[in-house]
């Protein structure tokens, strides 16, 4: 009788263990992008259960792996019913995916529709946050340069600075003042490990490549097949600067991070960084660090192109909310209510507000719900100057990893000097033609 | 007996086979079929022939390139694990003082995961690099022999268990005679001694051979294929193909594949020859 027993509990048993227990079918399961917040979306499923009754489970992806984690992930039975995608490129990956979401609530909500990602057919991607980057100064040490009895240039304020000759000259003179100043160098290192040089290859390359298909007329819908890279001196102009005034030698800049960057920012040692209001977290979060909440603030990262007097900083997103199209038609609904509910509820705005520090773009954020980080309020300030064009993301067009990886790797040899600049170029428009 | 394992088979080998059909056998044959196609995740793909083999051999230099860097890893690493790790199990079966610590110590390494000792040595060499004004990704070469030392570090002292184990199954009359007979020491080494330990060999090299060709997490962690991919080997551009571009996981897969040949064949090869050397006692 046992033996007979035995074979079809064991055989049980390990079909139990490989099938696994399938996921709750009323539950929302969300596959969060940002790793600096996932302790707030745990908070936020403990708020929402006790508020609707819904469960909403959280995985966050590790840094730089979302989209492999989400390939794995939306292969499972138990696939997430919220995902992001980045851009056109996202979407292009994941379109069998996107439902149409031009009948949501949150849609609806969008302060400028125009953001959201769409084709002719209906809205694939609702973007929930607005970020803007560029050159962030400590104005504690640039009020210490203008004080300077004899510096070269003849700015009045930091406001003067409104072209890259102009930023040059200053950069260039405070590098000669560095000791005075107590940086030094003038920029933060200029992380060019790679997985960490985004900064370079994809938000510095945002500017020249935004004004050459502003010029070809080519809008942020389409994935170009080629690109010319015809501002490539401006950018290269910016980015010298950038390597030349920094705090590191520029051959040692191939193990440099991020986090490296944000701490000299941190620590006073150097004035300037580019980056981006997200930010502002990596920089108070360090300990020691020096820098004042309300002498942080942002210029635009000026490369020398014609009209520059008036280019702004860049806002735009690359975070896109999509719901899983093949989720069931109610899952679906609950993840779009759960959306809603998130950016509308005064409970989900409390959290967007304090907690995730997002600008989020809906009109149910009143004035008084922004962000008080000192960056995100740099951002609203560039947003509401007159006269003033801030760039879109147009970097959400560049191809895939492998481009970006690419060209940051020959940054990189540039820097070190086993590239030219004109191979790095070449490798730019090559990369992408392949690649896209 | 005999009649009682037979009806007694299959309640041992089904569990096992179950398993090894669903972890093993299915996906493998999944994943063959995966790369005949054009797919994002596992569950829809479509079927494109050859053409992702084709683009993995012809269009996408960093294949062949990173198969090259892998085979003179291979061996320059196999060679030197073994030779170190048979020297220290000469030195460590003498008997000296302290023989415990140190094979306790020379094994050590090979606990700590590959990630880590990867970012370990990254810290390591680029401090001595630093003195001379460059890091690491400055040239492939230094990311090279920063790999074998790495491997070295990693695989000698679980080599070097394996070649005392070998050692001392020797019979110590063995050496003895042929020290009587008149054998120097190199004699002794190179007509006893060697041709007893040639079972541990195989196990060795075999070992070595496999895991320097399928290193991963090291060359991640130590130089990520810097500079550019010059540095990336065979597991690594996988990889990155997989992960890097939209549309590329059926090259990644078709990458994969190859892999698997090439790996399978090499080691089939290598276990013919040593197999024919080894001797019986």
């Amino acid at each position: 009788m046992k033996t007979k027993l035995f074979l079809p509990l064991l055989l049980f048993s390990v079909l139990c263990v490989f099938t696994g227990c399938k996921g709750n079918k009323d539950e929302i399961y969300y596959l969060n992008f940002k790793p600096e917040v996932a302790s707030v979306y745990d908070e936020i499923a403990t708020a929402y259960k006790k508020e609707t009754g819904v469960n909403l489970r959280v995985a966050t992806a590790a840094s730089g792996t979302y989209e492999q984690t989400l390939k794995s992930e939306i292969g499972k039975t138990d696939a997430p019913t919220i995902f992001q995608i980045n851009g056109p490129q996202g979407y292009a990956a994941w379109k069998d995916y996107c439902a149409d979401l031009s009948d949501t609530d949150i849609y609806k909500h969008l302060s400028d529709p125009s953001l959201a990602l769409r084709t002719e057919d209906g809205v694939y991607g609702i973007p929930y946050v607005v970020e803007g980057y560029g050159i962030i100064y400590n104005e504690e040490i640039t009020d210490k340069y203008l004080a300077l009895k004899n510096r070269a240039t003849d700015i009045s304020s930091m406001e003067d600075i409104k072209s890259f000759a102009t930023l040059k000259a200053v950069v260039e003179d405070m590098t000669r003042h560095k000791s005075e100043l107590g940086i030094s160098g003038v920029f933060a290192a200029t992380s060019l490990k790679s997985g960490e040089d985004w900064r370079w290859q994809t938000h510095l390359a945002n500017i020249p490549i935004h004004y050459e298909l502003t010029e070809d007329g080519k809008g942020l819908t389409t994935i170009p097949d080629t690109a010319d890279f015809r501002y490539a001196n401006e950018y290269k102009q910016l980015f010298d600067l950038y390597v030349n005034n920094s705090t590191v030698d520029k051959k040692l800049l191939g193990s440099k991070e991020v986090a490296d960057s944000m701490a000299e920012f941190a620590l006073g040692k150097c004035a300037m960084v580019q980056n981006g209001n997200w930010a502002y977290g990596q920089i108070s979060g360090i300990d020691g660090n020096v820098v004042k909440a309300d002498k942080v603030k942002m210029l635009p990262l000026y490369t020398g192109h014609d009209g520059e007097e008036r280019q702004g900083i860049c806002i735009g997103t690359e975070n896109y909310l999509a719901i899983n199209s093949k989720a069931s038609p109610e899952q679906q609904k609950a993840a779009a209510d759960f959306l809603y509910w998130l950016y509308s509820s005064d409970t989900g705005k409390e959290f967007v507000t304090n907690k995730l520090q997002f600008i989020a773009p809906f009109d149910t954020f009143e004035k008084e719900d922004r962000p008080k980080d000192p960056l995100g309020s740099e951002v609203y300030r560039w947003q509401e100057k007159e006269n003033v064009q801030n760039l879109p993301w147009t970097f959400t067009v560049f191809p895939g990893q492998n481009f970006k990886k690419d060209f940051g790797a020959a940054l990189l040899q540039y820097v070190q000097g086993t590239k030219t600049w004109s191979q790095v170029v070449d490798t730019f428009k090559n990369r992408w033609a392949e690649e896209s | 007996m005999g009649r009682s394992l037979k009806r007694w088979f299959p309640v041992f080998v089904l569990p096992l086979s179950l398993a090894f059909l669903i972890a093993f056998v299915i996906p493998f044959l999944f994943g063959i079929y995966l790369s005949f196609t054009r797919f994002t995740t596992v569950g829809d793909a479509s079927f494109v022939g050859l053409s992702n083999y084709v683009t993995a051999l012809t269009k996408d230099e960093n294949f062949l390139r990173a198969l090259w860097f892998t085979v003179k890893f291979t061996v320059v690493s196999v060679i030197s694990v073994n030779v170190i790790a048979f020297l220290f199990a000469l030195i460590l079966t003498r008997g000296i003082r302290g023989t415990n610590l140190f094979r306790t110590v020379f094994f050590m390494p090979n606990l700590i995961g590959g990630i880590v000792l990867g970012y370990i040595w990254q810290l390591i060499i680029n401090g001595v690099l630093l003195r001379f004004g460059v890091d690491i990704t400055y040239d492939a070469t230094y990311g090279f022999w920063g790999l074998v030392v790495l491997m070295n570090w990693q695989m000698i002292g679980y080599m070097m268990i394996i070649y005392i184990a070998g050692l001392q199954n020797i019979p110590p009359e063995m050496q003895e005679v042929a020290a009587i007979d008149g054998a120097g020491p190199l004699q002794i080494l190179r007509h006893v001694t060697l041709p007893l330990v040639s079972s541990s060999i195989t196990i060795c090299t075999f070992l070595t051979l496999t895991n320097s060709f399928k290193l991963f997490d090291q060359n991640y962690a130590l130089t990520g294929g810097a500079p550019g991919r010059e540095s990336s080997m065979l597991a690594l551009d996988i990889f990155d193909t997989f992960y890097g571009a939209v549309g590329s996981e059926g090259v990644g897969q078709a990458k994969a594949v190859l892999f698997f040949l090439i790996v399978a064949a090499i080691a089939l090869v290598q276990l013919r020859i040593s197999r024919k050397r080894e001797v019986d006692v």
